[in-house]
C-alpha cells in the first residue's frame, strides 16, 4: 500500500538529485529559496520550481565565509553551494529573516554563483499597518524582479491560479497532519516530514496529485491496534533529521503535531482567493503562524504552541533548536513558562550538527517520555 | 623600580585627553537625572543604540540606552556574573551578551549602577540586528510596558522606494505613539530645532574622529570608545555639540603640539566591530608596546555615517533613511568598500577585526570583508576571536600570540 510514500521518502533523501533529474529530464527553471516565508505562489507563476535548499553537513568550504557560532542550516547551505551541489538552479531567493540568513544573503550573492539573486526585504514586524501596506509592495517588487530575472511575464489569472494549487496543496499538509494526530499508527512521523520536506522542492503539479491519492489511501486506513505512544508535540524551526522522529517513536513517543517551518508554520494561513491577489499573498504571510525572527505582539508564539498542544492532547512539547538559532532561544525562557503554567512537561535539545549528538537525544528523550 | 607609582609619569598625563573628566561629569549627571525620573515625574523610554532619540528629547522624555548599559557592565567586567544569571533564567550562552547582562540585571538591580530606571515605554530600532526586537520583547514582557518598533529593512544592494515610503509612514506611527504614551501632542517647531542639534553633533562628532586622519593620530579607537557615549545617548542635545566642540579643539591642539595617542607611532590601524569592552586597556596597552595606534574603527563612526541621507531642514521627514543606510544595515560588500574608504583616509597599515560572537550582523561576513580588503589594498589583517561583554570567549594568550605574529608580520614589510 502506499506506493507514494516510497516517491516522497527517496525525494526527500536526495533532494539534489530529484532537481537535477528534473532539470535533466524537461528543462524549466529551478529558483532555489530559503525559509517558509519565500513566496512560493509567485515563484511558481513565473514558471519556475520553488526548491528549498536544506544544506549538507561536512562542512568544509563553508568555514571561509563563516564563523563557527553560526548555525548548522547557514553553514550547511553555503557548503551546498560552494562545493557545486546546487549547479541546478537558475537563481534565488532570499525573504529577510534572522540575522544569520541575512548574512548569508550577501555571503551568497558575492559567493555562490547560483544565478539570479533576489532578496525580498520582508518587514520585520507584521502587526502595523504601515507594515501591512509594505507587505504588500514588497509582493509587488517581488513580482517585478523575478519577472525580469526569468523574463517572463506573469498574469493575474496565473498568479490565482498558483494560489489556489498552494491552498489545496496546504490543505492537504494540514489533513495529513489531523489524520496522524487522530490515529498516530496510521503514518509514522519519519514519513510526514520526508511528504512535508519533499512538497518543498517537487514539482508542484505532481506534488498535488500525489498528496491527493495519499490523503485518500491514508483516510481508508483502518484504525491500528498498536497500544498508542506518549503524544508528543515539537517545536523550533527547520527540523532537518529524519533519525529524530524514529528515535521519538522507539522512545515511545508519537508525534502529533508541530510548531516547525518544516511542518505546520509550512502550511497554516489559506490564501483568500476573492480580490487583489497580490494583496491576499501578502495577507498571508503577515497574518500566518509567526517565526520568532518576525514580530507580531509579544505572545502569539507561545499562545500558538500551548493551543496545538492542548488541540493535539500532548502530554508533552519538545523543543528542537538550531544550535545558534537567536530568535528561537530569546523566545524560549517565556514560552516554557506558558507552558509549564499549563502543566504540560516540556524539553529543550540543541542540535549542532547532523549526527553526533543522537545518542544523547535518545537518553534524554527517553527519560522525558518516561518522566510522562 | 625608579618611578614613585603615585608621581604621574609626565609622558603619560601629556597624552591624557583633558576633556575626559568633563565627560564622566556629564553621563554621571545623565545617569543621575534618568535614575530620579520618577521622583521628578518625568517618563522614561529604553531605547536602541541605533534608535531615533530625538523625538522622545521633544517630548521631554528621557532616553536610556541598555547597550551603553551593557557596554558598562563589560567595563566594569561584571559581564560574565550577569550573563551566568540569564542563562539560569533559561537563556542560551549563545545570546548576545549585551540582550543577556541587561535581561539579568532587571530582577536584581545588578552591575555597575544599580540597574537601569525602570521604563515607561520601550523604542526598538532594528537597523543594528534582528536581537533587538528579541531583547526589546523580552523586556517589554516582563516590565509590561508599550513597544514601538521602527522597523528598518535591510539595505542589500538597495534602499527601495518601498522601503523609503514604509519608514516614512512609521515615522508618523512612531509620533503617534509618543503622543499616546505621554497624552500631549508633539511640537513640531522643537523637533525641527532637535533635528538640527542632532546633525550638527553628528557632524562634529565625525570631526572629531577625522583628526586621527594626522600624524601621528591625535586620538585613538579606544579613546573615541570612551568619548562615544555623548552622541550615542545625547544626540539631539546642546550638551553634546559644546563637549565635542571642546574636544575638537582639544584634538586640534594636539595636532599643533605634535602629541599622539600612542607615545612612538609607527603602526597605524584600522578596528573592526564593537570593542572589547573589559580588555580595552590590554589591548590598548599591547598595541602601543609595538608602536601601533588604532587610528579609527567601523563602530564609533556609525553614528555619523549615514548623515548623507538626511536633510537637516527636513529632518522628520529624512531620519528614518538615514537610521536605515546606517553601517550594519547595508550589504557585506558595501560594508568592505566602506572600510577600503577607511583603509584610505586614515592611510591605516593594516586592519584588526573582531569577531563577536554577541553579534552575527557585525561579525557574518567579516572573513569576506577581510579577503577584499587584502585583496584591494594589499594590508595585512588580524582576526581576533572574542566577545564584547562575556570574558569566557576570550583567551588572553592566544589573542597575545596573534597579536605579537600580526605585528612581526607588519613590521617585516
Amino acid at each position: 500500500m502506499m506506493n507514494n510514500l516510497e516517491l516522497f521518502r527517496s525525494i526527500a533523501k536526495n533532494p539534489n538529485g530529484y532537481a537535477e533529474g528534473l532539470k535533466k529530464e524537461r528543462g524549466g527553471k529551478i529558483v532555489g529559496y530559503f525559509c517558509s516565508y519565500a513566496p512560493e505562489e509567485i515563484i511558481s507563476a513565473a514558471g519556475a520550481v520553488p526548491f528549498r535548499i536544506f544544506g549538507k553537513g561536512d562542512i568544509a568550504l563553508a568555514d571561509a565565509h563563516l564563523q563557527a557560532y553560526s548555525c548548522s542550516l547557514v553553514r550547511g547551505a553555503l557548503e551546498d553551494a560552494l562545493s557545486g551541489g546546487l549547479e541546478f538552479l537558475d537563481g534565488v531567493v532570499f525573504p529577510h529573516t534572522c540575522d544569520s540568513i541575512q548574512r548569508l544573503s550577501d555571503i551568497w550573492r558575492m559567493n555562490a554563483g547560483t544565478g539570479f539573486h533576489i532578496d525580498v526585504v520582508l518587514p520585520v514586524k507584521l502587526d502595523a499597518d504601515s507594515s501591512k501596506e509594505y507587505m504588500t509592495d514588497v509582493m509587488k517588487k517581488f513580482v517585478r524582479d523575478i519577472e525580469k530575472s526569468l523574463g517572463v511575464s506573469i498574469s493575474a489569472d496565473s498568479l490565482r491560479a498558483c494560489a489556489e494549487k498552494y491552498n489545496r496543496i496546504r490543505k492537504y499538509l494540514k489533513k495529513i497532519f489531523e489524520i496522524r494526530s487522530k490515529n498516530p499508527a496510521v503514518i509514522r512521523s519519519s514519513d510526514v516530514h520526508a511528504i512535508i520536506k519533499a512538497s518543498m522542492v517537487m514539482d508542484r503539479d505532481l506534488l498535488l496529485k500525489e498528496l491527493a491519492s495519499l490523503v485518500e489511501e491514508l483516510q481508508k486506513e483502518p484504525e491500528k491496534g498498536k497500544p498508542a505512544g506518549k503524544r508528543i508535540v515539537l517545536a523550533g524551526g527547520i527540523c532537518n533529521l529524519p533519525d529524530i522522529y524514529s528515535l521519538i517513536e522507539d522512545s515511545g513517543g508519537d508525534v502529533v503535531w508541530d510548531d516547525f517551518c518544516t511542518g505546520s508554520r509550512y502550511f497554516e494561513g489559506a490564501i483568500d482567493l476573492n480580490g487583489d491577489v497580490v494583496q491576499s499573498i501578502a495577507e498571508r504571510y503577515s497574518n500566518r503562524v509567526v517565526c520568532p525572527a518576525k514580530h507580531s505582539g509579544l505572545f502569539p508564539r507561545g499562545e500558538h504552541l500551548v493551543k496545538i498542544a492542548k488541540e493535539n492532547n500532548a502530554k508533552g512539547v519538545i523543543f528542537l533548536f538550531l544550535k545558534f538559532c537567536d530568535p528561537h532561544s530569546f523566545d524560549y525562557p517565556y514560552i516554557k513558562e506558558m507552558l509549564d503554567r499549563e502543566g504540560i512537561p516540556s524539553m529543550l535539545f540543541e542540535i549542532e550538527e547532523q549526527l553526533p549528538s543522537e545518542g544523547q537525544f535518545k537518553t534524554r528523550c527517553e527519560a522525558f517520555l518516561e518522566m510522562l | 623600580m625608579t618611578s614613585d607609582a603615585r608621581t604621574p609619569d609626565p609622558e603619560k598625563e601629556k597624552r591624557k585627553i583633558k576633556s575626559a573628566k568633563k565627560m564622566k561629569e556629564i553621563m554621571t549627571s545623565y545617569y543621575i537625572e534618568a535614575k530620579t525620573a520618577e521622583q521628578t515625574g518625568k517618563k522614561v523610554a529604553w531605547i536602541t543604540s541605533g534608535g531615533p532619540v530625538e523625538p522622545l528629547l521633544v517630548m521631554d522624555i528621557i532616553p536610556v540606552y541598555p547597550e551603553n548599559h551593557g557596554a558598562m557592565i563589560g567595563a566594569s567586567k561584571m559581564g560574565v556574573d550577569l550573563c551566568e544569571k540569564s542563562e539560569q533564567m533559561g537563556y542560551s550562552r549563545d545570546l548576545c551578551s549585551y540582550a543577556r547582562a541587561d535581561i539579568a540585571c532587571s530582577p536584581v538591580n545588578g552591575g555597575p549602577i544599580g540597574g537601569l530606571p525602570k521604563p515607561d515605554m520601550l523604542i526598538c530600532c532594528n537597523n543594528i540586528c534582528g536581537t533587538v526586537l528579541k531583547w526589546y520583547e523580552v523586556q517589554a514582557r516582563y516590565y509590561k510596558v508599550p513597544l514601538f518598533i521602527l522597523d528598518t529593512p535591510f539595505c542589500h544592494t538597495e534602499f527601495s522606494d518601498e522601503a523609503r515610503k514604509y519608514v516614512r509612514k512609521q515615522v508618523d506611527e512612531y509620533i503617534r505613539f509618543l503622543e499616546t504614551v505621554c497624552g500631549k501632542r508633539c511640537d513640531f517647531d522643537r523637533m525641527a530645532e532637535v533635528g538640527k542639534l542632532s546633525v550638527t553633533g553628528q557632524r562634529l562628532w565625525q570631526e572629531v574622529l577625522d583628526t586621527a586622519a594626522h600624524k601621528p593620530a591625535p586620538l585613538s579607537a579606544f579613546d573615541a570608545f570612551f568619548h562615544l557615549a555623548l552622541i550615542v545617548t545625547l544626540r539631539g542635545t546642546q550638551t553634546v555639540i559644546d563637549y565635542y566642540t571642546g574636544l575638537l579643539e582639544e584634538m586640534k591642539e594636539r595636532i599643533r603640539s605634535g602629541i599622539g595617542a600612542v607615545e612612538n607611532e609607527k603602526y597605524r590601524l584600522l578596528w573592526d566591530n564593537l570593542p572589547v569592552w573589559y580588555r580595552t586597556k590590554w589591548l590598548s596597552e599591547k598595541f602601543s608596546s609595538h608602536d601601533a595606534c588604532l587610528v579609527a574603527d567601523t563602530y564609533t563612526s556609525a553614528w555619523c555615517g549615514s548623515l548623507k541621507y538626511i536633510d537637516e531642514n527636513d529632518f522628520l521627514g529624512t531620519m528614518a533613511e538615514g537610521y536605515s543606510r546606517i553601517y550594519l544595515n547595508i550589504g557585506v560588500d558595501e560594508m568592505a568598500e566602506t572600510v577600503i574608504d577607511m583603509v584610505d583616509k586614515y592611510d591605516a597599515d593594516g586592519v584588526v577585526m573582531h569577531s563577536n560572537r554577541s553579534c552575527k550582523p557585525y561579525s557574518l561576513g567579516q572573513y569576506d570583508i577581510q579577503r577584499i580588503v587584502q585583496e584591494k589594498r594589499k594590508v595585512p589583517t588580524l582576526m581576533i576571536e572574542a566577545d564584547m561583554v562575556d570574558e569566557r570567549s576570550f583567551s588572553e594568550s592566544q589573542i597575545e600570540t596573534r597579536i605579537d605574529a600580526f605585528m612581526e608580520v607588519l613590521k617585516a614589510r
